[in-house]
């Protein structure tokens, strides 16, 4: 990927600060053990980074620090761009919304208190926004349907529009596809590479399924479990074309998957 | 463009997203609507006729003498007898509309006072488990000391009213508030809703379908405890409502009085119930794909 091909202020970031920035991260819950210890990391504005480790590595505890759902127990974190947009394995659509309105609501939310949030023409403008986005991720055509009347990937695709409504520099997803069917969960890689390759947006992947992390990312960060440390990091330097099935991903698959296993069995 | 280009086209994916999303939609029941409004209306008829015909060959088997055990027709005529002198609809109008009255003011008390306990600890802490032990105390057994207190007026059958519906209702209102999942609020707390706006957005939409069910709870437990005040409180200043109607049945031995009175409370809790709170509760539930269509 060239610097020219980026969103222009992706670029001005780039130079400037990276997108995401963390030092010396430790995080433990009350007096129980440690789950992340001495977790530092960078990732570049509009870099695709994918975080892969096994159970216990800390992977969610670690997002949900990045969003500023916890804080810390030691050490910081910065995300550059304000409030990051985060998706969670179940897509957690309202169900008392339809799928524009859950979108919608991201938007009103976005919005804070800002004056005239609740008039009409504020309401008319974030249904057009909301269907906008819903066109990106060509759910258009559902937009006034409710979340059961969805399927598994029709909401996830909801729940990543309702991410991009809250217009984030960093887009931080937890394991999103894992409870989809394989067919679906190809389509979606295909969908989030088209999405972020237009957009230009930040993404920090979290997942414990080694090709899906070698098929998006451009890097990928390999953890230890219990406690949590970043224990390798991958660069994926593959050109063009890239599927679950590419003989290069498979070979960098097995690559890493032989190393993670040797971090499995330090615990046996 | 980056170079990491997708492994389809464009349109090729656009063209398999559309067709997974038509394989995994379901689609929605076709029958006619009068097809389906059958299937609910026929069987609770059924029901009704079957009760009735079983009464009649009661009856007819004289079980009981007629003056203890009068057959449908006898009670029919009762109660249209009571319909056109005028009684009747007065009664039904004078106890529906406290029902309603006294239901809509335990709504307004009962509300905030579910929401205090779920979100306030120590006032859980305190009249929680009061809460969900008063909705076992039959509401009749507060009749006594209501008319010591207000005498036989008015408010001591609203006293009894509110102290049966208000626990109903505000359990319901803890219920639903209780039973969020607590993927919503963190979702909401992603999307940056805080306090009174996450109160607003996420918390009450999400408790609905809990106080939605207390509600409708809470009208059964008025209208029960309305007919038992009306029973047991007799005054001309109360008027003539289906219980005092009921009684003057029971006064002069007129047993299909009686017996057309236990039918017209039955029909109208239920009717209100029916016209009300079910449809009510059924949008509630289907928009959320709770509840079969």
């Amino acid at each position: 990927m060239t610097l020219t091909d980026i969103a222009p202020d992706a670029v001005a970031a780039k130079t400037d600060a990276p997108a995401v920035r963390v030092d010396g991260l430790v995080k433990r819950f009350g007096r129980g053990p440690l789950v992340l210890d001495g977790v530092s990391l960078e990732v570049s504005a509009g870099e695709f980074v994918c975080l892969l480790g096994a159970s216990g590595c800390g992977k969610s505890t670690l997002l949900s620090l990045l969003a500023g759902l916890d804080r810390p127990t030691s050490g910081t974190v910065t995300v550059t761009g304000g409030r990051a947009g985060l998706m969670f394995q179940e897509p957690a659509l309202l169900p008392w919304l339809t799928a524009s309105r859950n979108v919608e609501l991201a938007l009103r939310l976005a919005d804070g208190s800002a004056r005239g949030a609740r008039s009409w023409a504020a309401r008319r403008e974030r249904r057009a926004e909301a269907l906008r986005l819903l066109a990106v991720v060509r759910l258009e055509n559902a937009a006034d349907k409710r979340p059961h009347e969805l399927s598994g990937g029709m909401r996830q695709r909801v729940a990543l529009a309702r991410a991009l409504a809250q217009r984030p520099r960093v887009l931080l997803m937890d394991e999103p596809f894992a409870a989809l069917d394989a067919i679906t969960r190809d389509v979606l890689h295909e969908e989030l590479s088209r999405l972020w390759a237009e957009t230009g947006v930040t993404v920090v992947f979290v997942t414990h399924n080694v090709r899906e992390a070698v098929r998006l990312g451009e890097r990928v960060l390999l953890m230890s479990s219990k406690p949590g440390r970043i224990v390798e990091e991958y660069v994926v330097d593959i050109d063009g074309e890239r599927r679950i099935e590419s003989p290069d991903v498979a070979a960098l698959s097995i690559q890493i998957t032989e190393r993670l296993r040797a971090e499995i069995r330090r615990h046996a | 463009m980056p170079e990491k280009s997708s492994t389809v086209s464009e349109d090729t994916l656009a063209s398999l997203e559309r067709g997974l999303d038509a394989l995994t939609t379901e689609v929605a029941d076709r029958r006619p609507w009068w097809r389906r409004g059958l299937g609910t209306v026929v069987p609770p008829l059924c029901a009704v006729a079957f009760l009735l015909a079983v009464w009649q060959a009661l009856v007819m088997a004289k079980v009981k003498p007629d003056y203890l055990l009068p057959s449908p027709a006898q009670v029919w005529a009762s109660v249209s007898e009571q319909w056109n002198l005028g009684a009747l609809p007065r009664a039904i109008w004078l106890s529906v509309s406290r029902g309603l009255f006294g239901f809509a003011v335990s709504v307004a008390v009962a509300t905030p006072l579910g929401l205090l306990v779920a979100r306030v600890r120590v006032v859980r802490a305190a009249i929680g488990s009061l809460l969900s032990g008063l909705q076992t105390l039959p509401s009749v057994a507060w009749v006594p000391a209501a008319i010591l207190w207000f005498g036989l007026s008015p408010m001591t059958i609203f006293v009894v009213v509110l102290l049966g519906a208000v626990p109903s209702i505000a359990n319901g209102m803890v219920a639903g508030i209780d039973q969020i999942q607590p993927l919503h609020l963190r979702v909401g707390r992603v999307l940056g809703a805080r306090g009174l706006t996450a109160a607003r957005h996420i918390v009450l939409p999400a408790a609905l379908p809990g106080y939605l069910a207390g509600l409708k709870q809470g009208w059964a437990f008025s209208w029960r405890s309305l007919m038992a005040a009306e029973l047991i409180a007799q005054s001309p200043r109360l008027g003539t409502g289906l219980g005092q109607l009921m009684d003057t049945g029971r006064e002069l031995t007129d047993m299909s009085l009686v017996f057309g009175m236990i039918v017209v409370i039955l029909l109208v809790g239920v009717a209100i119930d029916q016209l009300i709170f079910t449809p009510l509760e059924r949008v509630t539930l289907r928009r959320r794909g709770l509840a079969q269509a």
